[in-house]
């Protein structure tokens, strides 16, 4: 197990070196540089420039911003020239997470329920209806969803704040609009991997053992059909958490999502390749979390166990 | 000797059909045998004559729907299967009736420990307690012939070979020490040495412990080192019974005949070529009239395809559902003058 981890461990820095030194050479690419504003004189421009070391050679600028990087510092940002990256994402990060933790817990424990529901009702109401909220859920885009939120629980019957993020009752419509899609999504893995199990001779076996069925379901349906859930899990956490743009932007969050977004616009390269690199390794985070427990949940995937 | 002792499991004229898109299937028709007390009664015919849904329909395992009972009775120990609750049925399932599966590769969880998925068999049975039950789930699985037992019993099934897997499934199914094992064809997908073990261990514990067992194969080697009695089903139908040296050198069915025909003799010169029985199975969508054999039979008269035929009582325990037994049929080497005319059942 040990060595399974160090050899994952391994994996995702390197995976986050190779996308560090991809996205620093892209955003140069770009058309344009970050101080291109019609305002600035041509000697505050070049100042600029020499400031943030863009008139270095572009690898000596490389080298720096990787050993700045080691140094766990991002740099400073170039459109609010007077705070740093991890300032910006340390103060917006717990914004998105907390949306994104609350959304979360909501669209994995209804999105699983519902899925094991409708399967164990195959052809039923029961799992027609469950079917119709998977389809609503993802053929739905998330601001038309946080937008009817808003209009029917925030205007029409006034029960819940519209926008805002300032207490438990502000929480709740952003986290649904947020769950819904991966509600939807992780009720129809569940259901269809659920189906699949439900025909195992396992299953069988079980049944001639004389349990009952919701003992079947529980101890040797539900743990052999949630892998696949936990496969799209991974990156469906890292997207979540690190805050989406559209939910924050309707609701008026003050979450990364926004800056992100921006950061590309502006040609802010040090926000760019920030913002990216943080959400690169939490993306690294998460999918190694769910390799690990791929070995808790099913036993054959242990390697080197003893 | 035999015919004196108790029936455990009796069926009667049951009949079993599934709902499918193309139809009503009619997998076993009018299918009636009976279980003696420490008999091992064998259970013969090719790939979908209706051999497992038969074993399937005794513990109501068959998925249902598309499934369902058309008519007949299942009477274990002079109970009704087919009028039981589901609770009653789970009582017998696992308790009084064990089942091993084909394929010993895919029958077992592959998230749980083996130890474990012994044990729950006795789940919601009362009067043992938890040491009890891992006391009788190592010993059962030293009866099936595991050794190291503690370590084996926390060991999930992929670190097991498939004859171990096998004999854990043997296990499940004894561990309560039910009077009737069911095993629909328990060796099929194991090598031949770890088959020879699997069949010296059932004889074995039939010898211990007094079960009966339901044997289904369509491996006429296995009937012959095993069964005390067979039975030969064809297109859902029984079409003869009797005990297996009946069977083997007192063939009375064309169609068993052919079975015996198709094996692989030691003898059989280089080049010659095996004897298969030409055609395919009936279309149980639309089961023939007649005789469901008819159609591939090197003996088959006008009538076979008219009339299905009656059975016919050759010895106290050997019978025949087939044209040819009757006294105006022309002769052939499958006649054996029936004794007495038996009823049809």
């Amino acid at each position: 197990m040990l060595k399974y981890v160090t050899k994952r461990v391994v994996a995702a820095i390197l995976t986050v070196f190779a996308l560090v030194t991809i996205v620093f050479f892209l955003v140069r690419l770009m058309p344009g540089e970050p101080f291109t504003s019609a305002k600035l004189t041509k000697e505050v421009a070049e100042n600029m420039n020499s400031y943030y070391g863009f008139d270095k050679p572009i690898l000596e600028q490389y080298f720096t911003y990787m050993g700045n990087l080691l140094h766990g510092n991002f740099g400073y940002s170039m459109k609010y020239t007077n705070k740093t990256v991890n300032y910006i994402i340390g103060q917006t990060f717990p914004f998105s997470a907390d949306l994104g933790i609350r959304a979360l817990c909501l669209a994995v424990s209804i999105g699983l329920v519902l899925g094991i529901i409708a399967a164990r009702n195959r052809g039923k109401k029961l799992d027609f209806a469950c079917v119709l909220i998977a389809i609503v859920g993802t053929s739905i885009p998330d601001f038309i969803m946080g937008a009817l939120l808003q209009y029917f629980f925030g205007i029409k019957w006034g029960l819940l704040p519209v926008a805002k993020y300032l207490g438990f009752e502000y929480t709740i419509l952003p986290a649904c609009a947020l769950a819904f899609y991966t509600l939807a999504s992780v009720s129809r893995i569940m259901r269809s991997s659920m189906l699949e199990v439900t025909s195992q001779d396992y299953i069988k076996t079980a049944r001639s053992k004389g349990l009952s069925e919701l003992r079947i379901t529980c101890k040797h349906q539900i743990r052999n059909a949630i892998m696949p859930v936990m496969t799209v899990l991974g990156p469906t956490v890292a997207s979540v958490l690190t805050g989406t743009f559209v939910i924050e932007a309707i609701f008026a969050i003050p979450g990364m999502g926004k800056y992100y977004v921006e950061s590309v616009n502006n040609n802010d390269y040090a926000m760019i390749l920030g913002m990216t690199v943080f959400y690169g390794c939490f993306l690294v985070l998460c999918n190694l979390i769910v390799d690990i427990l791929y070995g808790v949940a099913d036993p054959r995937v242990r390697i080197g166990k003893r | 000797m035999m015919a004196e002792k108790e029936n455990i499991l009796e069926l009667k004229n049951v009949v079993y059909s599934f709902h499918t898109y193309g139809g009503e299937v009619k997998a076993v028709r009018d299918v009636s045998f009976e279980v003696r007390k420490g008999e091992i009664l064998g259970i013969v015919g090719e790939s979908g004559c209706g051999k497992s849904v038969t074993a399937q329909c005794i513990l109501r395992l068959n998925p249902e729907p598309p499934g369902f009972f058309g008519g007949g009775e299942i009477l274990f120990k002079g109970q009704d299967i087919l009028k039981m609750s589901n609770k009653e049925i789970r009582k017998i399932r696992g308790g009084e009736i064990g089942f091993v599966f084909q394929d010993p590769m895919t029958s077992l969880n592959p998230t749980m420990r083996v130890g474990a998925q012994i044990e729950e068999v006795f789940l919601g049975r009362t009067g043992v307690t938890k040491k009890e039950v891992k006391d009788r789930a190592l010993e059962i699985m030293k009866l099936v012939g595991i050794s190291d037992v503690e370590k084996r019993y926390r060991q999930y099934p992929h670190e097991l070979s498939g004859g171990m897997k096998q004999r854990i499934m043997i296990a499940i199914a004894l561990v309560s020490r039910p009077s009737l094992i069911i095993c629909d064809e328990p060796t099929t997908s194991l090598d031949v040495t770890i088959e020879a073990q699997i069949l010296d261990l059932l004889l074995d514990l039939r010898e211990k412990l007094g079960t009966s067992i339901i044997m289904i194969t369509h491996d006429l080697g296995v009937i012959a080192r095993l069964c005390d009695r067979v039975i030969v089903m064809y297109g859902g139908k029984v079409v003869e019974r009797g005990t297996a040296d009946e069977l083997f050198y007192d063939t009375a069915h064309p169609y068993t005949k052919g079975l015996m025909n198709s094996i692989a003799k030691l003898d059989t010169a280089k080049g010659e070529k095996l004897q298969p029985i030409e055609g395919t199975p009936p279309d149980l969508f639309s089961p023939p009239v007649g005789c469901p054999f008819a159609a591939r039979c090197d003996y088959c008269m006008d009538v076979c395809n008219e009339m299905p035929p009656e059975v016919y009582q050759l010895t106290d325990e050997h019978a025949t559902c087939c044209w040819l037994q009757h006294e105006m049929a022309p002769d052939n080497d499958m006649k054996k003058k029936p004794e007495k005319k038996g009823e049809v059942r």
